[in-house]
């Protein structure tokens, strides 16, 4: 099982329609998000982007392209991130972060609620006068 | 100089407090040691062969004299007593203990100065040419739109958990001497046709196992487009650079493989993305962070001291023909402490020699210091009467020595004495060259003469771009010194030619003595550098100087 992260704590996870059908991609970290634009069709709400490992930060730069690109749906960071990339995620654009019951009791809620402040002592708001780097 | 802000102290405060949080995750095991790796990497920390090692950020080598006495007491309060200076103008501290560097960090930040992204595979440190704000050549000062850059690049979302490190370097004046050309992205102030100032964008540069030299991706990017044009760049190459072996991921292999073309197509379809979301806002924080820098008011006094100190004293005299440059003001000069005496490791500084370089700047220097990445000290401003005085002081505490631009003044990385990655020892090797000549007393006959040594293939003493560059190996667990000659780190930018088979350890000096009898012989005239000499005449001489007996095997 895993466990979805917002900035209100852990929470199970609400999305029911799966990864199967036309409304949601699940998608790797090597993804082209150039090519991408052009496979996302208007009745897609979900986008969930693997993180292999949390060294791997490709999926922070496909957000946010997606982001630029004019996606206004749910956005998932999944897989190994570490509650010190919840931040970065928000930032680039997710609304979440999933991860397995074994690394949310390694590093508990409270690890986690530490980052829910991202929209604070951001300098990419500060360049952009207000708005997070991908909004 | 740029004063930290309300905002620049609440995120490093955060920062720090997150850090600390961090080392206490760990010692608990929320984090395991492959996640807080790249954590303490980012905040400066990294694990040396006999302990940690934590390096600190000199922006754009740029310091005051309250700063400058913050890194003394950090080399004393929590380190040997001794600091380091690298050749990305950051400081490290060989000693500390990891449950006190978030005190050594709370230290720093009271006087505005972290440790944030010196390390780890993020955007680095961002350089500068070290005699911005005084140069006579300068175009425009770079250091503002470099702490435009550091502030953008800051904790930036995208890029904290790249494929490999981006390091980024500015230049303003029409010499280069930040080494734009081996930087991941080089900034260069340029003016168009026009007569508007621009910059000159510059990508895939780089040392290393593989050498590279900068190519031009855009001739002119205008000022307002800077930031998204970099983003644009460090955002294509985070998402193609290759990721499956760590000697491949910089992005000079990225322009290599790609082409400078195809980068550029990607490049400018992402910038088009990211343009819009600047609204202006970085441009009007540029213009702030530009007031910080508004020169001094520079004080007009005769010269009649230096005039006379100069005419009467011969160590004096050597002194300012080697350590001064030409300040836009004439009758001020810029000096150059040499962090390079004769036996001493380059780069190294007691905490008593930082205090003694603070008072000078305090005293004399319109409270400004710069660290270059040639590892040495500046003190940017200082009018030309004040030069005798300084000079008396510098004498008294080992700071005196007239070498700069010459044999002894040598890049050197810390070699196999400090670093895990070494392969052979560089600090013993740089100490008996200097020596050597100085005891020969024939350094100032040689004139210009960049030595670099590095101790292992990454090229952290920039040994390609050394005129003699030397590369320590391992041969089957014996030390083993490649030389190459010829290459330049200015906007001529050559990587150096190797000259053949290595030499052991103990034969690595006299060899490097062959090579500079052979340039004293073949020169023109004295006034012919080794470089032009070497550009001149090409190899063979000094093949033949270093391998005398394949010359006789031949015949």
């Amino acid at each position: 099982m895993t466990v979805i992260i917002t900035d209100k704590g852990f929470g199970p996870d609400t999305w029911t329609l799966g990864y199967e059908g036309d409304t949601a991609l699940d998608l790797p970290s090597d993804t082209d998000p150039v090519q991408l634009s052009e496979r996302i069709a208007a009745q897609v709400q979900m986008i969930r982007i693997a993180f292999p490992s949390f060294a791997d930060g490709r999926g922070f730069t496909i957000a946010r392209h997606l982001r630029l690109s004019g996606y206004k749906g749910h956005l998932r960071a999944t897989g190994h991130l570490i509650a010190d990339q919840y931040a970065m995620a928000r930032r680039s654009g997710f609304d979440d972060v999933e991860i397995s019951d074994e690394l949310a009791a390694r590093q508990p809620e409270n690890q986690w609620l530490a980052r829910a402040n991202w929209q604070q002592n951001d300098y990419q708001a500060r360049m952009r006068g207000g708005s997070p780097a991908a909004a | 100089m740029y004063k930290y802000n309300d905002f620049d102290t609440a995120f490093l405060a955060e920062r720090n407090a997150q850090f600390r949080a961090q080392v206490e995750r760990r010692i608990d095991g929320s984090l395991t040691e492959d996640e807080f790796k790249p954590l303490r990497l980012m905040n400066g920390l990294y694990l040396q062969l006999h302990a940690y090692m934590l390096r600190v950020a000199i922006p754009y080598g740029s310091l005051n004299s309250a700063q400058m006495n913050t890194l003394a007491l950090l080399a004393e309060k929590w380190d040997k007593g001794y600091g380091h200076f690298t050749t990305r103008q950051n400081i490290q501290y060989n000693w500390p203990k990891l449950s006190d560097v978030p005190d050594m960090l709370d230290a720093l930040a009271e006087v505005g100065m972290h440790a944030i992204q010196t390390s780890g595979n993020t955007i680095r440190n961002v350089t500068a040419d070290h005699f911005a704000g005084a140069a006579a050549d300068e175009i425009e000062d770079p250091r503002p739109i470099a702490e435009l850059i550091r502030q953008w690049s800051t904790d930036h979302p995208e890029f904290q958990f790249m494929g490999r490190k981006f390091k980024i370097a500015v230049g303003g004046a029409a010499k280069d001497r930040a080494v734009l050309k081996a930087h991941d992205l080089a900034v260069r102030v340029v003016q168009n046709d026009a007569g508007e100032t621009g910059y000159q964008i510059l990508i895939g540069g780089g040392l290393g196992r593989t050498p590279m030299i900068g190519k031009v991706i855009n001739d002119f990017v205008p000022r307002a487009d800077l930031l998204p044009y970099i983003e644009a760049v460090v955002s294509v190459w985070n998402q193609i650079g290759r990721r499956d072996n760590k000697y491949k991921a910089r992005i000079k292999i990225t322009v290599h493989e790609h082409g400078i073309d195809d980068i550029r197509a990607r490049v400018d379809a992402r910038f088009a993305l990211i343009r819009p979301t600047f609204l202006g806002a970085d441009q009007e924080l540029f213009s702030e962070i530009k007031a910080h820098f508004s020169a001094p008011k520079f004080r007009a006094d005769s010269t009649t001291p230096y005039d006379t100190a100069y005419k009467a004293d011969p160590v004096f005299r050597a002194w300012a023909d080697t350590n001064l440059a030409d300040h836009r003001v004439s009758d001020h000069a810029i000096v150059t402490i040499s962090i390079k005496k004769h036996g001493a490791t380059p780069g190294d500084a007691s905490a008593e020699q930082m205090r003694v370089m603070a008072t000078l700047a305090a005293d004399y220097g319109y409270d400004e210091l710069r660290i270059s990445h040639e590892q040495n000290v500046i003190l940017p401003h200082v009018h030309k009467s004040d030069l005798p005085a300084i000079h008396a002081k510098l004498k008294q505490h080992g700071l005196g020595t007239a070498n700069i631009g010459l044999i002894s003044d040598i890049i050197a990385c810390p070699g196999m004495d400090y670093c895990a990655l070494a392969t052979a020892r560089s600090i013993p090797v740089a100490e008996q060259i200097a020596t050597r000549f100085d005891d020969l007393k024939l350094e100032h006959d040689i004139g210009h003469l960049q030595i670099k040594i590095s101790g292992c293939i990454n090229a952290c003493g920039h040994h390609h771009v050394g005129h003699i560059g030397i590369l320590g190996l391992d041969r089957a667990g014996v030390e083993n010194y490649q030389i190459t000659l010829g290459g330049d780190a200015t906007w001529s930018a050559a990587v150096g030619e190797r000259a053949g088979p290595g030499f052991a350890y103990d034969e690595i000096v006299p060899a490097v003595e062959r090579i500079v009898d052979a340039y004293l012989s073949v020169r023109d005239t004295a006034e012919e550098t080794f470089l032009e000499t070497y550009r001149r005449v090409g190899m063979s001489p000094f093949k033949a100087a270093l391998y005398p007996e394949a010359i006789k095997k031949v015949a």
